[in-house]
């Protein structure tokens, strides 16, 4: 199957210090890939490399068959890779329904229109409804963002995420700070997204991971330990001794 | 709510328009007041919508006003062409400066906003020969409005262009704010980081804005020169620039009419309090400003909105 999102040799350097290393990776289409290590172990630099917030040292990007090592984090976007934040990085002052057709508008070129009242955009209020409905978010189209729960907020992200309509989509932590009925539930959601979508998730819950990821990548040290299925890797000695910190 | 909002519209625009009968003998203070509400809105357009702190958008009024000055002043007299003309060049100032300010935080804005506007007052400073420098343009000779209406010394012709040009402007800015592209400046306001995430050419949709209202403050600054057929270097002024923050704020910046309430605000106490204490008029002037501040967050129009119970107009229901 060819791949959808590939590294090769992407590596990060701060001075002296190796946030990642020489990281090779390549994920399916449809993929729903995990990837896991202890903190400090290059897995949201790895995004950020992915998206291009920051620049890579070295190694290549490839979306396809097209390297986009060199583009912008809005190039990127537009070729169909994108990320949700850690930390909710949201519009406190839009509404829900705002919010989304705001990148929905921004994935039709709507965005550009300085003219034609956002009433007169019945497409985009369209998509922007329906990916409100995917993440069950239409009960809270007119609440502010600032003034929804927690949980909400967490999916809001991903549905900012989902109007761009990705190929790629990148999850840093989408449960953090979620409490764990919720976090079932938000990753529920994200195990029934479109099946031809290619997830990459970070993850610190080992439940969740090991119930929604269909192959894991170990990062220790900005470097890949070991990558597998959830068998595999729940079965591998070093992942137990190094990571989950038990002997084999 | 939004049928209110059309209606308070309309009470807003048909007072101004029954400005001839309201206020006869105020007409050159309403022109003034106009002019500043045009300057203050185009500002609103990049604080207020964007998030572009500058604290020299004098520079691309003074570029209207000296563009439509020195037009006149060499034989292109007739005033809508010259408007024209002057908010074009004023378009171009602004997009020639927009990667400057597009880029970087608010201190980087700032200080490279305030460096543009000093830049150019010293230029026009300097080229006194075609400025006329400190002295101010002399000779500026606008002819009447479509060939028949003379500029009268009571200033109703002078009020009836203004009005209807700031009219004009007024519904293009509303229809840019209301607009996906407007919606995208008020993500962009809130989270540059994430619009870049979800796709927004950031840059792009500031340098676009940053022309537009230049263009406004360059009309608004030709405005000035053809109603007053004087142009002098205040116009290109810091304290221009720092006043035009100070009626946006005291106004509230992001409400579209922000700009016209606290230039009228500011304004009209300028004229009242400097003629019952000339001396000391500043004084109260400050007192005021401070107070307005503290008592509305938002600026008067956002206590008005709090006070009546009025959100921010918002996207409705799916049509």
């Amino acid at each position: 199957m060819s791949s959808t999102l590939r590294t090769e040799g992407l590596s990060k350097r701060f001075g002296d210090f190796h946030a990642l290393d020489g990281v090779t990776m390549q994920l399916p289409r449809g993929a729903r890939h995990a990837v896991i290590g202890p903190n400090g172990a290059g897995k949201t630099t790895l995004i950020n490399l992915l998206t291009g917030t920051v620049r890579a040292t070295a190694g290549e990007v490839y979306i396809g068959s097209e390297r986009v090592t060199s583009l912008r984090p809005e190039q990127r976007v537009r070729r169909g890779l994108v990320r949700t934040f850690q930390i909710n990085s949201l519009f406190p002052e839009l509404t829900v329904l705002e919010s989304v057709l705001l990148a929905t508008c921004q994935r039709t070129g709507a965005a550009l229109d300085a003219w034609r009242g956002l009433d007169a955009r019945a497409q985009e209020f369209q998509a922007a409804r329906a990916t409100l409905r995917l993440l069950k978010l239409e009960g809270v189209a007119d609440v502010r963002t600032r003034d929804l729960a927690y949980g909400e907020q967490r999916l809001l992200e991903i549905a900012l995420a989902l109007a761009c309509r990705p190929r790629i989509l990148l999850l840093d932590e989408p449960a953090a700070g979620v409490p764990r009925r919720e976090s079932v539930a938000l990753f529920e959601a994200i195990a029934g997204l479109p099946g031809d979508l290619t997830v990459l998730f970070i993850e610190h819950d080992m439940d969740l991971v090991f119930r929604f990821a269909q192959r894991i990548t170990v990062l220790v040290g900005g470097a890949i330990l070991t990558e597998g299925t959830p068998q595999e890797i729940a079965g591998d000695a070093r992942v137990k001794q190094i990571y989950l910190g038990r002997a084999a | 709510m939004r049928v209110r909002g059309l209606w308070l519209e309309a009470a807003f625009w048909l007072v101004l328009a029954a400005g001839f009968v309201l206020w006869p003998s105020r007409l050159p203070l309403a022109s003034q007041v106009l002019i500043a509400g045009l300057f203050a809105l185009s500002y609103d357009l990049i604080l207020g919508y964007a998030g572009i702190l500058s604290l020299g958008h004098a520079a691309y009024f003074g570029v209207g006003a000296y563009s439509a000055g020195l037009l006149a002043a060499h034989g292109w007299g007739e005033p809508i062409s010259g408007l024209i003309a002057a908010g074009l060049l004023a378009a171009l100032a602004g997009l020639i400066t927009s990667p400057l300010v597009v880029r970087g935080t608010d201190l980087t804005r700032l200080m490279i906003t305030t460096g543009l506007g000093l830049l150019l007052f010293e230029l026009a400073n300097r080229l006194g020969a075609i400025t006329g420098g400190v002295d101010g343009l002399q000779g500026v000779e606008v002819q009447p409005l479509f060939g028949a209406l003379r500029f009268d010394i009571y200033g109703r012709t002078a009020y009836g262009y203004v009005l209807a040009v700031v009219f004009v402007l007024f519904l293009a800015a509303r229809r840019l704010v209301r607009s996906p592209f407007g919606l995208s400046l008020r993500g962009i306001r809130g989270n540059p980081a994430r619009m870049r995430a979800i796709g927004c050419r950031v840059d792009l949709h500031l340098a676009a804005v940053y022309t537009f209202s230049a263009a406004c403050a360059g009309v608004a600054g030709a405005l000035l020169t053809q109603t007053t057929q004087f142009v002098g270097l205040d116009v290109l002024s810091f304290g221009r620039s720092a006043e035009l923050l100070v009626m946006l704020i005291v106004g509230g910046a992001g409400l579209l009419y922000g700009g016209f309430i606290g230039a009228a605000v500011f304004m009209i106490a300028h004229h009242y309090l400097s003629s019952l204490d000339p001396v000391y008029w500043q004084f109260w002037l400050g007192a005021g400003l401070v107070l307005i501040v503290l008592v509305g967050r938002d600026g008067i129009l956002g206590l008005g909105h709090r006070v009546l119970g009025v959100r921010r107009r918002r996207a409705g229901p799916a049509p």
